[in-house]
């Protein structure tokens, strides 16, 4: 079994994220159980979203503690929260981030990888300037990281699942998975 | 085909490939999403049903008791203070056997304030004469929603389809969804052997005297007693064209068993990972998870729970100045037995609090650790 835990703020697609990985991720026989967390979510505020995937039904109904991965989908909670709390030793920690790896000041039990999902939702013009949309791109490189997917299940995810511009975030996330 | 949805969406999908004909809903979270789904597909024609918006949950079972009445295919589906509104439509349902199917989310009762799962809501109406199923994944809310529907107008009973709030209503899963012919051969249209219609005037629910009264009520005991049969064929049948079986319960590892947990709901899951846990540690626990809690199923319980030692009943709801609402159900159906079990009741998880596999623990070291059961009430994560 794999836990995953996703940082971002309210607004940033955080939940869809998780939700197009469990899509992607049935579409190749896996289980797969994704969720918010358990309560009410406003716009800025951070926001988290679980997953948990197997190869057999998941009967484990309660919260994830000690996820395996932390995806920082906003930078700027690595400051405000502690990403890391719960997090296995030797577990990912996959920042939306225009810095380099060593940037950040984490434990070196955990494995950390940035990739700048920003950029690249910009380019593909998904949201706003002042707001890109950086889901679909996240998912890209977490999916290549982890090894959790093919590329082409993680596309046909999007396709299916994201009503605007899907071609777009399609792109955006073949260009994160690239660049991973 | 299978799909990724999350549980309120299961009971949306069951609904629709029950081919509901009338809706009537009001919002409340977390159900929300369940109505919001089912008014889509009206707008665009993938169900052809009537959705009637209303004002209250009070009327939004009022008028699927009206249409029920008029012979419709009737759902609706409320959480908490909406299904507490409801309350005296709830009787006029069983009472006036209309067989009404209703999901409820599992919310746990203001004050204070929560959107978050216990079982007080849907406990409080016990009593009503609805049947009562409690659900663990997706994939059962959505095939016990369709089961639902055919136990339900075979009996002229309602039925409440409960699931929990977030662990299952906002909680993604594989689902697989039936096809809709299929589900067309399981389930016939509804074809009540009364209704209201101009063409053969009748009165319904009218006042009925000493005389009358007491005979209505035996009838409709009569038939709630049927319906652990019912559910069991039912079953049966489903499993010959869908591969699952729903059942009145779901015992797991309790043949050889000295502690077999009683549990409902999503904790009803996490228990069988916490019985692997616990025999991999050497102790042979087991689970009965009650799927089907009204009419209780006496006798499964009994053939269950008379072999095993030890008994740890968890609720995740509270009768206030008694105890827990399963423990008290569990006592009722052992009472007598020539072999009875220790049984031990613990209150977990209210308002939404995290029952984990470590819950299950700390109550099979006490379970395991008493020759008695000293305490009425074992609370578990109670902060002191």
């Amino acid at each position: 079994m794999i836990e995953i835990r996703f940082h971002g703020r309210g607004g940033q697609g955080t939940v869809v994220a998780s939700k197009i990985l469990a899509d992607a991720l049935a579409k190749e026989g896996n289980y797969v159980q994704a969720y918010p967390e358990f309560g009410v979510e406003r716009r800025g505020a951070p926001v988290f979203a679980f997953i948990r995937i197997d190869n057999k039904p998941i009967y484990d109904k309660s919260k994830i503690y000690n996820p395996d991965h932390v995806v920082v989908v906003d930078p700027t909670l690595v400051e405000a929260i502690d990403v890391t709390e719960g997090l296995k030793d030797g577990g990912y920690i996959i920042i939306n981030s225009n810095n380099p790896p060593e940037h950040f000041k984490f434990p070196p039990k955990f494995k950390v990888f940035t990739i700048d999902a920003t950029e690249i939702a910009v380019k593909h013009r998904l949201g706003t300037l002042a707001a890109p949309i950086v889901n679909t791109a996240i998912t890209g490189a977490v999916v290549k990281i982890l090894k959790l997917t093919r590329l082409e299940s993680l596309v046909e995810a999007i396709r299916e699942g994201i009503p605007i511009k899907p071609e777009d975030n399609v792109k955006a996330a073949i260009e994160a998975y690239e660049r991973a | 085909m299978k799909k990724v949805i999350m549980g309120n969406h299961a009971l949306s999908y069951g609904a629709m490939l029950s081919r509901a004909q009338v809706i009537a809903a009001y919002p409340i979270t977390p159900q929300t999403q369940v109505v919001e789904l089912l008014s889509e597909m009206c707008a665009d024609g993938t169900l052809n049903a009537k959705f009637i918006k209303v004002e209250s949950e009070h009327s939004a079972m009022a008028a699927c008791l009206g249409a029920s009445l008029a012979g419709a295919r009737t759902f609706t589906a409320t959480s908490a203070q909406g299904l507490a509104l409801m309350h005296e439509m709830l009787h006029w349902a069983a009472g006036g056997r209309m067989p009404v199917v209703m999901g409820n989310i599992n919310r746990a009762m203001a004050p204070g304030w929560s959107i978050w799962t216990d079982q007080n809501d849907s406990l409080s109406e016990r009593d009503t004469g609805w049947i009562q199923f409690y659900c663990s994944s997706n994939q059962e809310v959505l095939d016990t929603v369709i089961q639902a529907f055919k136990v339900s107008e075979k009996l002229m009973i309602p039925s409440m389809i409960i699931l929990d709030a977030f662990a299952l209503s906002h909680t993604y899963e594989v689902v697989e969804i039936p096809e809709q012919a299929r589900v067309d051969q399981f389930l016939p249209p509804f074809n009540p052997p009364w209704r209201l219609t101009p063409d053969d005037p009748h009165a319904f629910g009218g006042l009925t005297s000493p005389d009358h009264y007491m005979e209505l009520r035996f009838k409709l005991q009569k038939d709630m007693e049927k319906v652990p049969a019912l559910v069991e064929e039912t079953g049966k049948e489903y499993e010959k064209l869908f591969g699952r079986y729903l059942g009145q319960v779901e015992e797991y590892l309790c043949a050889d068993a000295e502690l077999v947990f009683v549990t409902s709901g999503t904790a009803g899951y996490t228990a069988r990972v916490a019985v692997d846990e616990l025999r991999q540690k050497g102790i042979k626990a087991g689970n009965l998870r009650i799927k089907l809690f009204r009419p209780f199923p006496f006798e499964r319980v009994r053939a269950i729970l008379s072999r095993v030692p030890k008994v740890a009943v968890l609720d995740r709801n509270i009768s206030y100045g008694h105890h827990g609402i399963f423990y008290q159900e569990v006592k009722s159906a052992l009472y007598g037995q020539p072999s009875s079990p220790l049984v031990f009741g613990f209150i977990a998880g209210l308002g939404g609090r995290d029952i984990t596999r470590d819950s299950f623990q700390e109550i099979a070291d006490y379970t395991l650790r008493k020759n008695k059961a000293e305490e009425e009430i074992v609370w578990i994560g109670v902060k002191k």
